[in-house]
Formats: C-alpha cells, sequence, structure tokens
C-alpha cells in the first residue's frame, strides 16, 4: 500500500521528495536516464505522466514537453512498457500522471488492471473530480491502486473531508491558483492553508506547483510530508542535461 | 457529491478542483436568473436595443424558385451587432457577470466572430477583457483581430498544440484557473464543463423561439426541416431549441473538409471517425485516435473547425431527434456563391454549411414543404479567405498594391 510505505520513508526523513518527469520527453532513453538519475539522487515517489494533448492544468514547460513528446510518436502502450521496466529497476512508489481522457478511451478496468501489473502504485488525474470518479474509484480500488486527489487553495474544509474519503495515499495539495511551473510565493497564508488540509485528513500531504530550490523545500518541512518538483526539474533537464537534474535534487534538502 | 448536466450520458463537469467553486457561483448565478423572469425580460430588452432582435425571417423567393422544391426561409442571425449569433450569448452572460461582480472576461474564438462580440459586450459592460486565439486562425480572420484589438481587448495568439479553436480553449482555462476571482469565462459555444452547454442554449433559444413565432404569423404552420451549421453548437442549439417539442425536423451541418473519407474534415456526429472521450470539461465525440489524443481537423470556416461538439446535439442523435450531415469545402463556396447572386445576401462560410445541405435537399421535398436556414453569421469578415478560394485577381491586385503603399 503507498500510504504505509510513505509512512515509513517519513519515519526515516523530515521532507519526502516527489519528482514528475513526462515520458518520452524529449525521448523515452532520456526519460529512463532522468529516473535513474531521479532515484539516485534520493528522490522518494515518481510521477510519471503520460502525455496528453490537451494538458489543461499544464503550464508552459510542462506543455511543451507533452507536446513534443507527442510529437515524437509517444503512445499510451509505450508509457506502460517504459513504466514496467523502471518499476522492475527501481525500488521507489511510482504513479502515473495523466488526463482522465487516457484512462477512459484505454477503458478504466483495463488502465488500473495493467497499472497493477506494471507495479505501479497509484495514479494523479487533475481534470477528474470525485463527482465523475465512481468508476475510476471503483476500477482503481479493485486493483489496489491509490487515487490520488487534489486540494486547492480555494477547497473548502468540508469539502476537503469529502475528498479525503475518497482519496488514498496522499493529498496532492496546490499551493497556489493556476497552471504548473509559475512562481509561488511561500507565504504564512500558505502555511495556515496547509493546516486547514492536515485538519481535514489522516492522509499524508504533498505540496507542489511552483517548487522550485531548498528554501521552497525547507519552507515546506513540518506543514506537509512530500515536496513536489515537477516544471523546475525539466528546465534543468532543458538547459543543462541530465546529470544537472541529478544535483539539482541532491541540493533540495 | 452530485454528477450534473448529463444529456443521454454526454457533457458533465470535469474541471480541475482549483475551479469547483467558480462553477458553483456560477450554477447558482445561471439558476437564479432562470428562475427569475426580469433577467430574461432585461436580456431580451438588451437585445431588442443594442442589437437587432428580433432579426427577421427572410423568405428567400429567388433560391425557392431555383430550386423549384420546399420554401426556403432564412433566419437572419447575420443581423445582430457584430453580425452573428455570437452576440446573444455574450451579451447573456454579460449579465451574469454583472451579477456575480466580477470586472474581467475573457473567452476563446476560432472565427474571431465570438472574440469580437465579446470585446464589444465588454466595452459596454465595463469589463477588462483578454480574447486568446489559435495562431492559425490570427492568419485567417486578421480583420477580426483588428477589430478585437480597437475594442480595447487584448488578443493573445495562442501557438500550442494545433494552433487552432481547442488550443484557445485550453489557454482560456489556464488563465481562468489564475484569475477566477476576478474573471468569467465567457465560453463561446454550448460545449465545456456544466452550466456551459445549458446555459450557452438557453441564451441561444431566443433564435428558435423567435423563428417559430415568425413562420406561424408568415405561414400559418411549421417547416419540415431546420437547418443549421455545427461547429460547436450554439447557433444549431439555439435553433433546434424552438421546435424540439414540434414534428420539426432538426438538421446539423458540419464541416466536410475536403470530403470525410479524407480524413481533413471536422464531422464529429456525421462522420465514422470520431469517438466518445472527455476533454476540455466534458464528454461527447471528438474527432481524436486510439489513446484518446486529439486529432487535428479541417475546415475552410474557421468557426467549425473544432475537435469536440455540444453533447446536447449528442444527445440529440442518440435519441433521433436530431440529423446530422456534413457540407464539404466545396459544396460550401458553391452554396455561398449561389445564395449571393440570388438572394443579395452573404452568409458566413460556416453558415453556408447550413445552406450547402438545405440546397442539396430543397429540390426533393415539395412546394409545400416549408424550410428555415440559420444564417448565423454574416461572410465579410471571410473576404481574405473567400477571395483566396475564388482565386480573385483584382482582389490580388488590391492587396498588392496596398502592401506597396506600406512599404512606401
Amino acid at each position: 500500500m503507498l500510504e504505509t510505505t510513505i509512512r515509513s520513508k517519513m519515519a526515516q526523513k523530515d521532507i519526502l521528495l516527489m519528482t514528475h518527469i513526462v515520458i518520452g520527453y524529449p525521448d523515452l532513453e532520456t526519460s529512463f536516464e532522468l529516473v535513474r538519475t531521479m532515484v539516485e539522487a534520493g528522490v522518494d515517489l515518481m510521477e510519471l505522466q503520460i502525455p496528453f494533448s490537451e494538458p489543461m492544468a499544464d503550464g508552459p514547460v510542462i506543455l511543451k514537453a507533452n507536446q513534443d513528446a507527442l510529437a515524437a510518436g509517444i503512445t499510451v502502450d509505450q508509457c506502460f512498457d517504459f513504466a514496467e521496466k523502471i518499476a522492475a529497476a527501481f525500488d521507489i512508489p511510482f504513479l502515473f500522471m495523466t488526463y482522465y481522457n487516457i484512462l477512459f478511451k484505454y477503458g478504466l478496468e483495463t488502465f488500473a488492471e495493467r497499472m497493477a501489473g506494471c507495479g505501479l502504485c497509484g495514479a494523479i488525474v487533475p481534470d477528474l473530480p470525485p463527482e465523475e470518479a465512481d468508476e475510476y474509484l471503483a476500477a482503481m480500488n479493485a486493483h489496489d491502486m491509490a487515487p490520488i486527489f487534489i486540494y486547492a487553495p480555494n477547497t473548502t474544509e468540508a469539502r476537503m473531508r469529502q475528498i479525503a474519503e475518497h482519496g488514498k495515499g496522499f493529498i496532492y495539495c496546490m499551493a497556489r491558483k493556476g497552471v504548473t511551473g509559475l512562481q509561488t510565493d511561500f507565504s504564512e497564508q500558505l502555511g495556515s492553508h496547509l493546516a486547514h488540509c492536515r485538519a481535514s485528513t489522516q492522509l499524508p500531504l504533498a505540496l507542489g506547483f511552483g517548487v522550485k530550490n531548498r528554501a521552497d523545500v525547507e519552507f515546506i518541512k513540518r506543514k506537509a510530508d512530500i515536496a513536489v518538483v515537477g516544471s523546475q526539474a525539466i528546465r534543468i533537464l532543458d538547459e543543462k542535461g541530465v546529470p544537472a537534474v541529478g544535483e539539482f535534487i541532491r541540493g533540495l534538502r | 457529491m452530485d454528477k450534473r448536466g448529463y444529456f443521454s450520458g454526454f457533457g458533465g463537469c470535469f474541471i480541475p478542483e482549483i475551479l469547483t467553486e467558480t462553477f458553483e457561483e456560477l450554477v447558482r448565478a445561471y439558476e437564479a436568473a432562470k428562475a427569475d423572469p426580469g433577467f430574461w425580460q432585461e436580456y431580451v430588452e438588451v437585445m431588442s436595443t443594442y442589437s437587432c432582435r428580433p432579426t427577421p425571417l427572410t423568405f428567400a423567393e429567388n433560391l425557392t424558385n431555383h430550386f423549384g422544391g420546399a420554401r426556403i426561409y432564412i433566419k437572419r442571425e447575420d443581423l445582430n451587432h457584430t453580425g452573428a449569433h455570437k452576440a446573444n450569448n455574450v451579451m447573456g452572460q454579460g449579465l451574469l457577470v454583472k451579477r456575480m461582480g466580477k470586472n474581467r472576461v475573457i473567452a476563446e474564438t476560432g472565427a474571431g466572430q465570438h472574440g469580437v462580440a465579446t470585446a464589444t459586450m465588454a466595452a459596454r459592460m465595463g469589463f477588462e477583457c483578454t480574447i486568446y486565439m489559435g495562431e492559425e486562425d490570427v492568419e485567417r480572420q486578421r480583420p477580426n483581430v483588428f477589430w478585437m484589438e480597437r475594442l480595447g481587448a487584448t488578443v493573445v495568439p495562442v501557438r500550442d498544440g494545433s494552433r487552432t479553436l481547442k488550443d484557445a480553449i485550453n489557454e482560456a482555462f489556464r488563465d481562468w484557473v489564475s484569475n477566477m476571482d476576478t474573471t468569467h469565462y465567457v465560453l463561446g459555444t454550448a460545449c465545456g464543463p456544466h452550466p456551459f452547454p445549458e446555459m450557452v442554449t438557453w441564451f441561444q433559444s431566443i433564435i428558435g423561439i423567435e423563428a417559430r413565432k415568425q413562420i406561424l404569423e408568415r405561414e400559418g404552420r411549421l417547416p419540415l426541416r431546420a437547418y443549421a451549421c455545427v461547429g460547436g453548437g450554439s447557433n444549431a442549439m439555439g435553433l433546434f431549441s424552438g421546435f424540439l417539442d414540434d414534428p420539426v425536423e432538426l438538421v446539423g451541418v458540419e464541416a466536410g473538409g475536403k470530403g470525410l473519407d479524407s480524413g481533413l474534415h471536422a464531422a464529429r456526429l456525421s462522420s465514422k471517425d470520431a469517438s466518445v472521450g472527455v476533454a476540455q470539461g466534458y464528454k461527447t465525440y471528438f474527432l481524436q485516435d486510439h489513446d484518446g489524443q486529439m486529432r487535428d481537423t479541417h475546415s475552410i470556416s474557421a468557426g467549425l473547425d473544432y475537435v469536440g461538439v455540444s453533447p446536447i446535439l449528442a444527445h440529440l442523435q442518440t435519441i433521433g431527434r436530431a440529423r446530422f450531415e456534413a457540407a464539404t469545402d466545396a459544396e460550401v463556396l458553391d452554396a455561398v456563391t449561389l445564395t449571393m447572386r440570388k438572394e443579395g445576401l452573404i452568409p458566413a462560410l460556416e453558415s453556408s454549411h447550413a445552406f450547402a445541405q438545405a440546397f442539396k435537399e430543397a429540390p426533393t421535398l415539395s412546394k409545400d414543404d416549408i424550410v428555415i436556414i440559420n444564417q448565423s453569421g454574416r461572410g465579410d469578415k471571410d473576404i481574405f479567405t473567400v477571395a483566396d478560394a475564388f482565386d480573385d485577381p483584382a482582389w490580388k491586385e488590391f492587396i498588392k498594391h496596398k502592401a506597396e503603399q506600406y512599404h512606401a
């Protein structure tokens, strides 16, 4: 179970790190090397994004990575094969992140079954609110895959509690409004938002959207359990290549 | 946590968590407006003093005689302010924005008509305005970009994806998730997450309500068929709304592009190329591949060049209440030419799809039958596209001359 794994890691570290890659960006070989480098740099868990042509919740960096991966011909089948390969090679929990249409077209039951077969632990689907998630939840639960739900900065506490009833593994908290990869103000206000999140669920909390350096990760310690680094790692990959991503991750805590 | 906005399993509300509160607020404002007779009254008042409602229903005598079949009537949405049915939806949503107390509006636009309509509404109601438009459409519809900017809107060319309407919608959503406290997204068609399909249909239903009354006044009976082009589907939903409970056949006409077998089209309901999916916040038929990646679409008309279609139209097809056909680019150019020559009307290339299909069917109908075509917009905006399609030599000379003047 994902939550058990996370809790045992939490017992050893004051903050966990979750990173994000877009499968097939810039190509499958580089994606594999990137995962290896991130794992060796001590990452605790990782989101593997299946590219989608309409990534509505993603900002410019991840949007471009989605488009480039698709232009290079990546398919959902290849993403599953890739996930299977890395889940066998590296001993940390891996999650799929993608948009609902990818699961819907594949068939929710088949998708969850194949995720389990590949050794994945769960999924983050940002355009699937719990209201629309009955079939998804049934499929994920049937295969012990954790459905990760999201708390937004404007989610009411009452709604947080409702969402928490459906979520497993952890809750993904957005540090701010907007899309991924833009500037975030790590302020007192964010701290009090996280306190509300904490009060509404027993699940561990991850914080993402705009986390990009050691100071941000330091801020998150004790307020949340997992710091999520997405766009910034892709920026470094683009500018300086795979080894620089390893250095970047080691420098985060 | 209830599911809302479903029509035969199409529709729904697939939105990121950050927009949940915004949609709650919008649904509340929409439902309150719908329950308040004063709101509709105010809407009709605005549309009859700021736009040109009721728009006329024109008897096309020459086209009727030309085809020798059904009596052809044309609902003149081109006579709205800004030249298309888009004004109906935009002014309606503008009144809602006032009620919600927001001060900024954003919109996507394909042909530019919805963008121009939104920019006029924003100017009149005192809202800030940003319009997202695919780069390819900026190219195709430059005059509309000019007007939006002159009206005070910021036009953002979208360079992602296929650089057309769907990409403009994604970008508008990206703006909205950052600015929803001050901003309303004026979605331009009967698509997207609930309540948009239903709400846009409600505002556009003014077309069908008027058309039904007008044809009864004029002919004393209902039409046999009603034709409308279908991009997202708002003008079709508008016309169809007036006849849903009548024995009137509803015909939606999609962009057949270079032909349904060519793969270069935007026919979701009338071709076998589309399948059910979930994107841009709602479930409907999309032109997508096996994996669920959206495909590039093609149409001579920017306004019909879209991957999805109104979930309510998908529903009307499912229950057998509406029929969907496609008209090719070539058929559309023939239809617009004939309409200009016979009636002195210049329908938009989008609307001309409805004309093309009606022209195929009119000769097969009896002289006692009546059909109504929705002229959803006027064609002047298409001057560059149409001039290119006809390879008009005098126009090309004019453009060259104009360009030389700018160089001087």
